[in-house]
């Protein structure tokens, strides 16, 4: 059977697309997150994500007690506010941007380096029967020396 | 009708095809499933262990730019022998080798940036472009990036700006474009030659209380971190040896102990900070940091001397 021309066209746009998609989150991150950190310097790591609503993502890293930190988590306005929570190594909550009005950005400095634990939910906030939003999602980290 | 059908019935195919590839990768690196069942032994230093399925999981290694600013931040002194020489940017010719390099160099351009080493900063950025280069990297560093470095040679902010403005187009273009494994050796690189540039850096007549020990010890916190972030790649022959090295160097940083107090999140009114205050306790003894220092330079030489 002839395969239809139609078909190498359809699936090099589908491809096209899914770059464009996170090309665009790169772009995301960059235009919306990175200005976020504001006076700290951003660590040149990128974390970032398509979300759908109702979704989690969860990030491991380790902070060192020289440095202060601003992270930044950021969603595409579509997706509404996003919530995220840090926790210690024994699972306790250090911190979550819902006692802070769904704050972007959080300051933080260590007296002695530790591996944290950051989550990130998009809440799910469409209707049943609706299509579920989603939207890219990032998270930046800055640092500078501690004073 | 019925060829129609059969027409329809393939595009419906390939779009189911495509969506469920277009599923798959969103975001670059899917919460790798195999990633949980990676044998961590407990440590109660470590939070790996309690991966659920989340949607995404990253694991963040220090950045080149981070790890090179922990290593000034613990008063080291700067020393051009112990980079990796810019004469050897063209015996790099695998993806492996020139992805390990890109994070290796990038992090040598860091260090020659934080000390201010006007030459070396645009050597390192050349070798780190060659690097993207080779690996296929679209405009990770750009030709006008060079020029701007050379006119704020002297303006170490803006030389920071763009290290890092550069390493995220290298890494943000490899996660972005399906190739989480290369992505990851990036990342293992430039946090081996951080490691390695700090353990060649202490002096031994001055180990106990010396700072950059401390940074050295902190780097036990990565190593499941980096363990995962290779396992997400596992399957891959070139991600494959590098798991067997990183093991090696786990055994030897697993000699080390390090026991924190609970910690007490305080916040700080007047510079609107929160201070996670906790204490730590840490125990190496010279000969552990020896075998330390010489497990990483066996493998930062496997890097280099490809």
């Amino acid at each position: 059977m002839r395969i239809p021309r139609i078909i190498p066209i359809l699936a090099l746009l589908i491809v096209t697309t899914t770059v464009n998609v996170d090309a665009q989150c790169k772009a995301f991150a960059k235009k919306v997150c990175i200005p976020e950190l504001g006076a700290y310097t951003h660590d040149g790591n990128y974390h970032a994500a398509i979300l759908v609503e109702g979704e989690e993502a969860e990030l491991y890293k380790t902070f060192y007690s020289d440095m202060e930190y601003r992270v930044s988590v950021c969603g595409e306005d579509k997706l509404k506010d996003i919530e995220f929570i840090v926790f210690d190594a024994n699972k306790n909550v250090l911190y979550s941007n819902k006692t802070a009005n769904y704050a972007k950005t959080w300051d933080f400095k260590l007296q002695s380096s530790q591996q944290l634990k950051l989550v990130v939910k998009v809440p799910a906030f469409n209707k049943s029967g609706d299509s579920p939003a989603s939207g890219c999602v990032a998270i930046m980290f800055g640092f500078k020396i501690k004073k | 009708m019925t060829k129609k059908f059969g027409i329809f019935s393939i595009i419906l195919g390939v779009l189911l095809f495509a969506s469920l590839l277009t599923g798959c990768k969103s975001g670059g690196t899917k919460a790798p499933k195999e990633a949980v069942t990676v044998s961590v032994p407990k440590d109660n230093t470590s939070v790996v262990e309690d991966i659920k399925q989340a949607e995404k999981i990253f694991n963040a290694l220090p950045s080149p730019l981070e790890s090179a600013m922990l290593i000034k931040s613990a008063g080291a002194r700067f020393d051009e022998a112990l980079l990796n020489p810019v004469g050897n940017v063209n015996s790099y010719v695998t993806n492996k080798s020139m992805a390990l390099n890109l994070g290796i160099y990038t992090c040598d351009l860091s260090f020659a940036s934080l000390y201010e080493q006007t030459q070396l900063i645009i050597d390192y950025m050349n070798a780190a472009k060659k690097m993207a280069d080779g690996l296929g990297i679209l405009k990770a560093i750009e030709q006008s990036q060079i020029d701007k470095l050379e006119e704020n040679i002297n303006n170490s902010e803006v030389i920071m700006e763009i290290v890092s403005e550069t390493f995220m187009n290298s890494n943000s273009y490899l996660s972005d474009n399906g190739q989480p494994a290369i992505a990851a050796m990036v990342l293992v690189g430039g946090w081996f030659e951080g490691l390695y540039i700090s353990t060649q850096l202490v002096d031994m007549k001055d180990f106990n209380g010396n700072k950059l020990v401390g940074r050295i010890i902190d780097q036990k916190l990565s190593i499941d971190i980096l363990i995962n972030l290779l396992a997400s790649s596992k399957g891959n022959p070139a991600v494959d040896d590098l798991i067997i090295q990183v093991k090696k160097l786990k055994i030897v940083f697993d000699k080390i102990k390090i026991t924190t107090s609970k910690i007490r999140p305080e916040f700080d009114k007047t510079s609107n900070t929160t201070v996670l205050k906790s204490e730590i306790k840490t125990d190496m003894t010279p000969e552990v940091f020896k075998e330390l220092s010489i497990t990483v330079s066996d493998i930062r030489k496997t890097f280099v001397n490809n």
